[in-house]
């Protein structure tokens, strides 16, 4: 088999899926269950082929790389992607236009992989640019609703913000350096005042997309106002591939500037869990509190990203996996909540444990993960993030972040006080939870018990890293 | 009068960012926000354009970038004014200063 279709599996199987769902669109007579099916296997069988790791390897002229690190990543977000299009079945059977809805899915993923793979700087644009406008799109698709056009307004503009402040700092480098790829570049940068401009300008752009403090604002409308499904893609899959290219960038493109970027992110770290914690706090709507939640966690990668370039990568990329776990859970229970009954009120989770206590558990699992309470693994990816950070040997600042997974305690246990402890005065309503649901649930659940419990998990992930 | 240099170019590129960094935070309407984020986006143009010409006239990096921006800011455009009309439906203004259901 030649390289070409070996480096660029997964790329390839999700341009053939797309090309599968646009011929679908042109015939007619098939029902949006049979078109979701075909969909959710050909997403699993996506799923196994990103999971081949492959030997590291360069195309067209170092435009595109791939080593194992990058395909477990893929590997992530392909098997993020497949637990999305299987969790939220309720919303995708009743969606009008099915297939238009994965074509732009799954053309962001596409952006995504290339964004991953990236081996030069126009790569690195015009991937971020696939990966981000679909999105935009995406957001805008409960067409009627005043509140998804609000968001999808929010997400363009301040992502074609964003997308101009990084191209102004790579003209900056290209100006200084005179080359675009990022072996040449790696060697090529130092440290003086234009590139520095270049360096602040480039990390804001990626700050925006993921959410750092300063750059946060437009998240929590985004959040609040697109359909359950492209809230859950944009928290977990979309913030998982912009945490990975950031670290890439740092550790591999600009590690020159290490002296520079290290007390950036300290600082930028510390604002982002603190705003985040403080807003989570006082949020009633279920989306916005899982919005300023996913902040405060950014805030907990960055911390990690300021340690050593092999145990940053490798404590960010462990985090990731276990966040799309329990990330998606969260998203998942909330999904069934404001599908059936149109809640998206904290308030819908009052005395949960009485009206389903399957759905319950999950949603306990899912926060004790996020809020990083022992037998969940949560807790040992707060561990490795933070051990990470303390290589650099500030122990204040480490000591500031433990704190902060104090404060977070609070709002994540308000929520399990609602559907333990509380009696809802209403009637109880039974949630029906369908199989696809059910199934969603119980992987993300053993993915929360099991990714923590079984050390080779992250001894792997380790020794790729390096 | 001397010929315009590398130094010239940057300044009305550098100029050109900030006027449109500026716009797009103090304008209130969509479609001028827009065109705030396409001033930022020629001026990148334009400071690839100087930086090829003057400080590595031998490769064409900067050029080709430049190609692929006008491309990628034609499609945020359309999908960009394809979201305004849409908001401008449901709100009838494209204001945006009305579009604030959702805060804080």
């Amino acid at each position: 088999m030649p390289d070409f279709l070996l480096l660029m599996k997964s790329e390839l199987m999700i341009t053939l899926i797309i090309f599968i769902l646009l011929i679908i669109k042109l015939g007619k007579g098939l029902r949006n269950e049979q078109i979701l099916t075909l969909i959710q296997v050909l997403l699993l069988v996506n799923t196994a082929i990103a999971a081949i790791i492959t030997e590291p390897g360069k195309l067209f002229g170092e435009m595109f790389q791939s080593n194992s690190l990058i395909c477990l990543q893929k590997t992530f977000i392909s098997l993020a992607l497949y637990l999305v299009s299987l969790a939220f079945s309720g919303w995708f059977r009743k969606t009008e236009h099915l297939t238009e809805f994965f074509v732009l899915m799954l053309s962001s993923v596409l952006g995504m992989y290339f964004l991953l793979s990236a081996g030069n700087l126009l790569m690195l644009f015009l991937s971020l640019e696939l990966s981000t406008l679909p999105v935009a799109a995406l957001a805008n698709f409960e067409l009627e609703k005043k509140k998804s056009a609000e968001a999808a307004m929010k997400m363009i503009l301040s992502s074609a913000f964003s997308t101009g402040i990084m191209l102004f700092g790579i003209s900056l480098f290209y100006g200084a350096t005179g080359t675009l790829e990022f072996v040449q570049l790696a060697g090529a940068v130092h440290i003086n005042n234009l590139q520095l401009m270049a360096l602040v300008f480039l990390i804001s752009a990626f700050a925006f997309k993921l959410s750092v403090v300063p750059f946060h604002l437009w998240t929590a409308d985004v959040y609040q106002g697109s359909p359950t499904p492209v809230t859950a893609f944009l928290s977990v899959i979309s913030k998982a591939t912009m945490a990975f290219v950031l670290a890439a960038l740092l550790f591999k493109v600009l590690a020159v500037f290490e002296p520079a970027w290290h007390w950036l992110l300290v600082w930028l770290s510390l604002a982002t869990m603190l705003i985040g914690n403080l807003f989570a706090i006082r949020q009633t709507n279920i989306k916005r509190f899982l919005a300023f939640s996913s902040i405060a966690q950014v805030g907990f990668i960055l911390a990690g990203m300021t340690g050593t370039a092999v145990s940053g990568t490798a404590s960010v990329s462990f985090f990731i996996l276990v966040y799309i776990f329990s990330n998606l859970a969260a998203f998942v229970v909330a999904g069934i909540l404001s599908d059936q009954f149109q809640v998206e009120d904290l308030e819908g989770f009052r005395g949960l444990r009485k009206k389903n206590p399957f759905l319950a558990w999950m949603m306990a699992l899912a926060v004790f993960s996020l809020a990083g309470i022992p037998p969940a693994a949560g807790f040992f990816g707060k561990i490795f993030l933070l051990g990470s950070g303390a290589y650099s040997g500030h122990v204040w600042f480490i000591l500031l972040a433990a704190l902060n997974m104090v404060v977070s305690l609070y709002y994540y246990l308000k929520i399990i006080r609602l559907m333990f402890m509380e009696e809802s005065a209403a009637d109880p309503v039974i949630y029906s939870v369908s199989r696809s649901e059910k199934f969603t649930l119980v992987i993300c659940a053993s993915g929360i018990v099991f990714t923590g419990v079984f050390s080779w998990i992250y001894d792997y992930i380790y020794r790729i890293s390096s | 009068m001397n010929n315009p240099g590398l130094y010239h170019m940057l300044f009305v590129s550098t100029a050109l960012f900030f006027i449109g960094v500026y716009g797009f935070f103090t304008r209130r309407n969509l479609i001028t926000m827009l065109m705030s984020i396409e001033l930022i986006l020629n001026s990148v143009c334009l400071n690839f354009i100087a930086f090829n010409k003057y400080a590595w006239p031998g490769k064409m990096d900067g050029l080709f970038f430049t190609l692929f921006i006008i491309a990628a800011a034609a499609a945020e455009a359309a999908l960009a004014i394809a979201i305004i009309i849409n908001l401008y439906r449901s709100h009838n203004t494209i204001d945006v200063n009305a579009a604030e259901e959702m805060k804080y």
